[in-house]
């Protein structure tokens, strides 16, 4: 069994997430896009962005600005942290050239009715210290090194 | 998001038509009304997981090794913030005549407005049951709200929330989804 990276218990409102920061090509815009099975021309054709979209190039889309949350939370956790619910608002978008930086804060603390552990996390995507994306986040992690959130099914989960 | 505009389905010609060709009414007429019901294309499966987590540079060993997989969650799992990825239509297929697009009813509301232009600006998702490989999802599409007219940097057009909800072969709810589109005109130079 592998022993939990971090458990609930060791974390406090207001502590800090490692930064995590990543140069942004077109390569990674265009992975990006694809392996999110994303077509849609602004996240491939230049073109297509600047003429239609009106936006300087093509940019990172959605479900992948998901998926690097995920990553940057798990990279936190560990593989015992169950993500739960995530919210993120766009405020502006990632192009090709930017280096994005990742940071998030620990909002609050909590077990459930039930026994589950969850950990609210404010994370900021920016680009030279501008927001491009927020998002709130609820993780479940181990309350001890024997619990395990992913054994959580049906109503035994609420996220 | 895209800026073309697709032919209206035929539920939205019948509520212009019921509604005296008021897009706004026509669009409230289907508030909560469960649209485009489907099925992915494919079973879940793990080529697409590591495509994703390579994209990210993510090297959670739930996803690459299956000791790890095998003790927290009995077998290979796909990350949850890929929920939306399995029902995201091949660009072309046998006997298709037009380019499928995900998320038709936010497409829709564009056409039924005549908004050219669409960007999302809020993205919720909550997680269920763990996805699997192997899994054939199904799902659900509704719109839960619609906005006035608004004017913002990009243009003048109307916010509008669209819930898309999963579901595994089982019956098992995995995933519920909550966008939040922006459909507009971007305004003339």
């Amino acid at each position: 069994m592998v022993e939990p990276t971090l458990l609930q218990t060791e974390v406090t409102a207001g502590a800090l997430l490692p930064e995590l920061s990543y140069d942004v090509t077109a390569t990674t815009v265009v992975l990006g896009a694809l392996a999110t099975r994303d077509w849609r021309p602004m996240h491939h054709d230049k073109d297509f962005a600047v003429n239609r979209n009106g936006t300087r190039d093509i940019f990172l889309n959605t479900p992948n600005q998901a998926a690097w949350f995920e990553r940057y939370l798990t990279d936190w956790t560990g593989p015992h942290g169950r993500l739960g619910r995530i919210t993120f608002k766009m405020k502006g978008s990632v192009f090709p050239g930017d280096t994005m930086v990742f940071t998030g804060e620990v909002a609050e603390t909590a077990v459930d009715e039930l026994g589950c552990g969850w950990v609210a996390v404010d994370m900021v995507l920016s680009v030279d210290g501008e927001t491009k994306t927020t998002a709130h986040a609820r993780v479940a992690l181990p309350t001890s090194t024997d619990d395990n959130p992913w054994s959580r099914q049906a109503d035994a989960w609420r996220p | 998001m895209s800026s073309s505009l697709t032919p209206l389905p035929d539920v939205l010609v019948d509520a212009l038509a019921a509604n005296d060709q008021d897009p706004l009414r026509a669009a409230q007429s289907m508030l909560d009304v469960k649209q485009y019901e489907t099925a992915g294309e494919f079973p879940v499966e793990m080529g697409y997981v590591w495509s994703s987590l390579s994209s990210t540079e993510n090297g959670n060993p739930l996803y690459w090794d299956d000791e790890v997989a095998s003790g927290l969650t009995a077998g290979p799992i796909a990350p949850p913030s890929m929920i939306s990825v399995w029902f995201r239509p091949h660009n072309w297929a046998p006997g298709r005549t037009a380019v499928a697009l995900p998320l038709q009813v936010h497409f829709d509301l564009k056409t039924l407005f005549g908004l050219p232009e669409a960007i999302m600006t809020d993205n919720t998702i909550v997680f269920h049951e763990p996805v699997r490989p192997g899994d054939v999802l199904t799902t659900y599409q509704r719109l839960t709200s619609i906005s006035e007219p608004k004017t913002t940097k990009l243009g003048t057009g109307r916010f509008w929330v669209i819930e898309v909800v999963y579901e595994n072969q089982r019956g098992d709810l995995v995933g519920v989804e909550s966008y939040t589109g922006f459909g507009y005109k971007r305004e003339e130079a």
